[in-house]
Order: C-alpha cells, then sequence, then structure tokens
C-alpha cells in the first residue's frame, strides 16, 4: 500500500497526489513515470513524476480526471492509500547541454513539462516557457512555472487571459522574432505536439516530445505502447517515453491512443450508473 | 503390495467438456480421484535404475512417489514430490512430460506411458498448505526472516519459475531470501501467461505461500535496474549473492506492414490483460481488452494454444492458428493442441501472414497470408517453410495475436555495467551453475536461454542455488 501524504485540487477537472514512496523518490529523475494500481479490480494506469523528493521520500503526479481510474483516483483522500505503485520507469530525459530551450506544455502536458523546464532552467539553460489552456480558470502551476522560467507565457483558447491562441501561436512569434532555441522540449495532447514538430522542422531544431501511449507492464513487456519512431518499431516505457519528435508518426499514436476509446466509455458508463444508481452526472 | 496394472493405456483423467469448458474460465483438466490416480499409480514398474528421473530436470524421485500413491500414502507422496520440486502442483500441469520423463518410461516401449505428469498433480493437489508469512509492496523495511543456520542473505530477482525455484532451494538451505518482483503480483509467466483454465491462479498462490513458509520473502512492485539498480543489492544493500531470473519479456513481432494496428497484440499483452488483470470480467474489472468475431494467433507454440483458447473463452466466434510450419512441427505440448482442436480451434498450417489491413480507424481487419511448404533442415533440425508459388489469400480477421517468441528483456543488462550478455540479450551464464563473468552475480531461466519451458528455467533455479550455496560457503 502507498500512501497519499497530500492531495491537492489545482483546478476542478486536475488533481495533483503525492505519495510516500522512498525507493522511487531516491532514483526518479525528470522524464521518467511510474504506474500506478488504485484497487484490486483496478487497471495499471502510467503516469509522469510531476515532482519527487530523495529526502522526504515524496512523489507527486498530477492527473486529469479523464476516465474511470483516474476518477476512482480523485475520490481518495489525503491518508488513503492507492494498492500499487511502482517506479522510476522509462528513461530519464536527456536534458545536458542545451543553453537556450522552450518548452512547450499543453492541457496536463504542463505538469509533465514542469520537471524539464526544471532541469533545464537548473542546468543553466536559458529557458522559455509556453503553456496553454483552454481558458483562465483551468491554469495550474503559474508560480511553479514562473520560478524555473526565463519567461514563462500562458495561452488561452478563448483568451480569458488576454493572450488568445495556441502554444504554437507563441512559439512561431518568437521564432520569427529571430529567437534561438538549442531544443524545444513539447508535451501535451497529440495533435499539441504534433503542431509543435510541424513548426519546429522548419526551423531545424531538435524537438522532443513524451509519448503517453497506453500500457500495461512499463517494463518492455506487453508490447502496448509501440510507436513507430524512424521507421522503427519502439516501446515507449523503455526506449521512450522521450523520442526526436520530427520521427514519430503521429498518425498511428493517434488512432493507437483511440483502441480502447469505446471500452472506456462503456467503463465510465457503467460505474456512473453504480455509484449514482442510474443518474449519469 | 497393490497388484500392478498392466492396461497398455493411461488411466484417462477427467476434464470439462469442450463445448462447455471452451466458454468458461475453468480448470479444463480435473485431475485424478484416489482411485484413479491409485490404479495409474499400480502401472509403474518401479524400476531400480529410473530412466524417467534422468529425463526430469529437476530430478524428481518418480518412482518413490509414485510406489506411494499406489498404497494410498497422498501425503507422503506430495512431501515426497516436493523434496526435490519446489512447485510441483505447477509441474504437473505445465511440463510437456511427454518429451522429458515420461518419453523414457519403460512402459511406453510397449503402450502408453506411466501418467506421471497427471500423477504429480495428483500428489501435489494433496499437499497440505502451509501458513504464509506475508509479502507485500516495495515501499517496507526489508527483512527476510530466514530459517536460516546461515546469515549471509541472497537477493532474487524475478518470481517467475526459475526465481521462485532458486528461492525455495536456498531457503531449504538456511539462507535469507528475498525475491523482487516487478509486477504486483508474484509469479510471473504463471500468472501472466499461463491461463486459468490450464494452471488455476489458486495453485500459484498456494506454491507461493509454501516458499514463503520456509520463510521466503517476496517484494512486489521494485523493478530491479529501475527502482533499484543490481548493484545496489550487492554490497551496501546488505546481499551476498543475486540471482537474476528477469524471464523473457520482450515480445516479437514479425516485421510485417500493419502490425502497430488497433486489434494486434503481442501474445504478452493480450495474455497479460487477460489472465494478470481480468480483462474478461471488465468492466467489473477496469482493464479492457477487446476482441472481435474473428481472432488469427500467429504461431505454433504453448503460448500460440494459450492465446486461442483465450480467445475463444473471451468471446471470439471463430479462432485461427496460423502457423509457417506444418502439424508436425508445432512446438506446443500435445495436450494443448490436442484441448485447442477440440475447443474447436481452426489450425491453418504451412501459413505465413504477410501483411496486416486496417480500416479508416486504424483497426485490423485482415490477413494476407503466404501459403508455405517445407524444404530442407534449418539450423533447429526442422524443415524450413519456403514459399510455395502462388498461393497467396486473404484472411478476414478483427484481431490479432502475434505469439512468435520472446526476447530476454534488456533492462538488466542496459543498466549493470559489465554484466555479459549475448548480442540478442541473453544474459552469459554457466550452464552448470548459472554464474555470469560478475562474481556473485548467477542467472538463469529465459532471462538466460530465451523463451523455453517452466521445468527448464526450474531446473537452472535448482542449479544455481547449489552453486550459490557452494560460493558463499567459501
Amino acid at each position: 500500500m502507498y500512501r497519499i501524504i497530500k492531495k491537492k485540487v489545482l483546478n476542478p477537472a486536475t488533481v495533483m497526489l503525492e505519495f510516500d514512496a522512498p525507493l522511487i523518490a531516491r532514483r526518479a529523475l525528470p522524464g521518467q513515470f511510474v504506474i500506478l494500481r488504485v484497487d484490486e479490480s483496478g487497471e495499471r494506469v502510467p503516469f509522469t513524476i510531476a515532482d519527487s523528493d530523495s529526502r522526504t521520500g515524496a512523489v507527486s503526479v498530477i492527473f486529469q480526471i479523464a476516465g474511470y481510474s483516474t476518477q476512482k483516483l480523485a475520490a481518495l483522500s489525503q491518508g488513503e492509500s492507492v494498492l500499487d505503485l511502482v517506479g522510476p520507469l522509462g528513461r530519464a530525459s536527456e536534458l545536458d547541454g542545451y543553453d537556450s530551450a522552450a518548452v512547450i506544455g499543453g492541457g496536463l502536458g504542463i505538469a509533465i513539462a514542469y520537471p524539464q523546464a526544471r532541469a533545464l532552467y537548473e542546468r543553466g539553460a536559458k529557458t522559455d516557457v509556453i503553456v496553454g489552456f483552454r481558458t483562465q480558470e483551468l491554469t495550474i502551476l503559474r508560480e511553479e512555472l514562473s520560478a524555473v522560467s526565463s519567461e514563462l507565457t500562458i495561452m488561452t483558447d478563448d483568451g480569458s487571459n488576454g493572450n488568445k491562441g495556441f502554444v504554437t501561436t507563441a512559439l512561431e512569434r518568437k521564432l520569427e522574432a529571430g529567437e534561438k532555441y538549442d531544443v524545444v522540449v513539447a508535451i501535451g495532447p497529440l495533435p499539441m505536439m504534433k503542431a509543435v514538430c510541424d513548426l519546429t522542422r522548419g526551423y531545424g531544431i531538435r524537438t522532443i516530445v513524451s509519448m503517453n501511449s497506453v500500457m500495461i507492464d512499463g517494463t518492455g513487456m506487453c508490447g502496448c505502447c509501440r510507436v513507430t519512431v524512424d521507421g522503427e518499431r519502439k516501446f515507449a516505457c523503455v526506449d521512450g517515453p522521450d523520442f526526436d519528435g520530427h520521427l514519430i508518426d503521429f498518425e498511428e499514436a493517434a488512432y493507437r491512443a483511440r483502441m480502447f476509446a469505446e471500452e472506456e466509455r462503456v467503463s465510465r458508463e457503467t460505474h456512473v450508473c453504480n455509484i449514482t444508481g442510474g443518474v449519469r452526472s | 503390495m497393490t497388484k500392478r496394472n498392466m492396461s497398455l493405456e493411461k488411466t484417462p483423467m477427467p476434464e470439462q467438456a469442450p463445448d462447455a469448458r471452451a466458454r468458461n474460465f475453468k480448470e479444463v483438466a480435473l485431475g485424478y480421484a484416489d482411485d484413479q490416480a491409485e490404479a495409474e499409480a499400480a502401472r509403474c514398474l518401479g524400476c531400480k535404475n529410473p530412466p524417467c528421473v534422468a529425463g526430469c530436470p529437476v530430478n524428481v524421485k518418480i518412482p518413490e512417489f509414485i510406489a506411494l500413491v499406489a498404497g494410498g500414502d497422498f501425503s507422503g507422496a506430495a512431501e515426497t514430490v516436493a523434496s526435490s520440486n519446489s512447485l510441483p502442483a505447477i509441474c504437473g500441469r505445465v511440463c510437456p512430460q511427454e518429451k522429458q520423463c515420461e518419453s523414457f518410461c519403460v512402459r511406453g516401449k510397449k503402450g502408453e506411458s506411466v501418467a506421471i505428469g497427471r500423477l504429480e498433480r495428483f500428489a501435489a493437489d494433496r499437499m497440505p498448505a502451509r501458513a504464509a508469512a506475508g509479502s507485500g509492496g516495495a515501499e517496507r523495511s526489508f527483512a527476510p526472516a530466514g530459517r536460516g543456520a546461515k546469515e549471509r542473505r541472497v537477493a532474487v530477482v524475478g518470481s517467475g519459475p526459475s526465481g521462485l525455484t532458486c528461492a525455495g532451494e536456498l531457503a531449504k538451505l538456511g539462507y535469507a531470501v528475498t525475491v523482487f518482483e516487478a509486477l504486483h503480483t508474484p509469479g510471473g509467466v504463471l500468472v501472466y501467461g499461463i491461463p486459468e483454465f490450464r494452471l488455476p491462479k489458486d495453485i500459484v498462490r498456494r506454491e507461493i505461500a509454501n516458499l514463503e513458509a520456509l520463510g521466503v520473502e517476496i517484494i512486489t512492485n521494485v523493478v530491479v535496474g529501475r527502482t533499484l539498480p543490481l548493484d545496489g543489492l550487492l554490497g551496501d544493500g546488505g546481499y551476498s549473492a543475486v540471482y537474476v531470473a528477469s524471464g523473457a519479456g520482450l515480445p516479437k513481432f514479425q516485421q510485417i506492414p500493419g502490425e502497430n494496428l488497433n486489434g494486434v497484440y503481442s501474445a504478452n499483452e493480450f495474455l497479460t490483460r487477460i489472465n494478470l488483470m481480468r480483462a474478461y470480467e471488465f468492466p467489473k474489472c477496469d482493464t479492457p481488452l477487446r476482441v472481435g468475431n474473428t481472432v488469427a494467433v500467429v504461431g505454433g507454440g504453448n503460448v500460440a494454444m494459450d492465446a486461442a483458447r483465450c480467445a475463444l473463452r473471451v468471446g471470439a466466434r471463430r479462432v485461427y492458428i496460423v502457423y509457417r510450419r506444418g502439424e508436425a512441427e508445432l512446438p506446443a505440448r500435445l495436450e494443448e493442441i490436442h484441448h485447442a482442436r477440440e475447443e474447436g480451434v481452426v489450425f491453418k498450417f504451412l501459413t505465413a501472414p504477410t501483411r496486416l489491413e486496417g480500416d479508416e480507424n486504424g483497426f485490423v481487419r485482415s490477413m494476407e497470408c503466404q501459403e508455405m511448404e517445407l524444404g530442407e533442415p534449418d539450423a533447429s533440425g526442422r524443415r524450413r517453410p519456403v514459399v510455395k508459388p502462388g498461393g497467396v489469400y486473404t484472411l478476414d480477421v478483427s484481431t490479432v495475436v502475434v505469439a512468435i517468441g520472446n526476447t530476454p528483456n534488456p533492462l538488466i543488462v542496459s543498466t549493470t555495467p559489465g554484466l555479459a550478455s549475448e548480442s540478442w540479450g541473453g544474459i552469459i551464464a554457466d550452464d552448470e551453475t548459472g554464474a555470469t563473468n560478475r562474481p556473485g552475480v548467477y542467472a538463469g531461466g529465459d532471462a538466460v536461454t530465451g523463451a523455453a519451458t517452466v521445468i527448464l528455467a526450474m531446473g537452472a533455479g535448482k542449479k544455481a542455488a547449489a552453486a550459490i550455496d557452494a560460493y558463499l560457503a567459501k
């Protein structure tokens, strides 16, 4: 059992949980993930490590309430536990040797991009962070990001913070203004990562993306998380999750992400019915 | 002394009827009743120099335990089996006996051999369960409670058949043993790979509880190489030796177009969803599985048979085994082939998939197949399949399971500096001792050989335990 030592609701759909997991905390590096199982009937779900502290043994994850498993997880309180937590899994991000970087986060990807931004910033790179939200109310991690960025740009789809547009709008503006980056780190929904890669390709900037594929074991065993990178089959769990975004087959990744869309709907609806006696919220 | 039974045939073992069992996950073979076991045991001649024992990778005392069964001393038989086999209830169910012990049986020269496997299973199932010491997740203090006269601690990486056997043997010798398991449940391939209807998970749990009662400590949710480096176990970690039994976990694909389509699973994924995650109980269990009406399983080994039979049980209407060689070359156990066929699995021999086609949403919908014929023998001694001119056709399929083997998981090798390995990923270890090029580090099972059988992995675990004992006694 792995105890939740802190729970924070970041916005109505996004939750941060901090677990007591000293073995994982001792080894975790930016870019790595954990796999978590809430209870005996639970599925194994991967979550990128948002933060970890080897002194206190805390490991935190940030997630969006999307399907049944994340609903179940979000319903847990501080002091309660999950049944299984394993990690750190995957290769750590390679962030050494860059003088300037742009870190782009969209949606929940912002939480995942945060440790990368911090690592780059702490290594002394000029680190511009561009994050995007649907609307201002959903903004998360503003202070944390601000502390680890040379310049923080927050975009909103609806312009409610006065800065309307996608993250690519802001990145393109900077690039057109002559800003030079050694590397761009893009983390978020597949269409966003693809859009960033399409933009940076023209500028010849190395672009790292983090693939959040469907997984079971997270150790290379199931092959469920396979992605095509430069025409080769790779497993996101052991070969990634970071890859050169310019080499990813995003079209394939997009349909693979929908492999169990129908089953996820069934699971959500069945359990809503069980919980509310047939009334869907 | 019981009267010898001179029947030329094995005493049949009761089974669930094929049409009923093909729709449930309960065990297919039901095991002998007492009188059936006694009758079968009475077929054994009790050879003075038993050839069957030499055919067993862990040298079970076969005539001794069978004589006890024949005399009605079932718990005595169980103890005798367990003295040389740490997981007898499992071996009795999954060993390819027809290629091992039973193939050497004198009775088999005229008629069928003694049903050693069925009797082993019978005896093991009569073993009274011992109280378990309990195991748990990673985040607790490691305090292996060895029975131990010996104070040295040994770490075992992986709780599959090889790791469990090695751990059991070392615990019997008095060592404090900790087994580290990457998944949330111990058992390795016994729980994620082999289905419930062939090896009930209660049996695996009971065998593991028996090991825990011997003092073996099992820590789940630890990926050695990630959560803890192998080198961290030795030295500061307090372990004097390590046995690496991390299995052959990395699935192979055919490298044909379309293998990344939705609905195409590796056998590992398909079986893990079903066996470990109980996806057949979805949505009661949260792990989903999508299986269409027509399933093609590529491959001819036990894993392919397991996948095909699972597919029937989760609702597929038509299940094919697509195998590029002929029936005689199938590597699966005879019983599995026989059971699969009885349940309605259709075998397409001398057939190689060459391409998978998908629909507009990326889901597989057809398999292009190439007919083959057998040519000259290859390195494995089996006749090599070669393309038959013409012979291309399309099979409509909605799910494909690729069961063409696994290679060793590279995680340990890639995170352990200086540990020697083969180019295909196997850890290099001595055949007789499991010793690697690193002092104190031993390895065995599929991590060394590539995908093989439960019993060979157990044999390696047993030999390594003896070698580790000798190493630590120095």
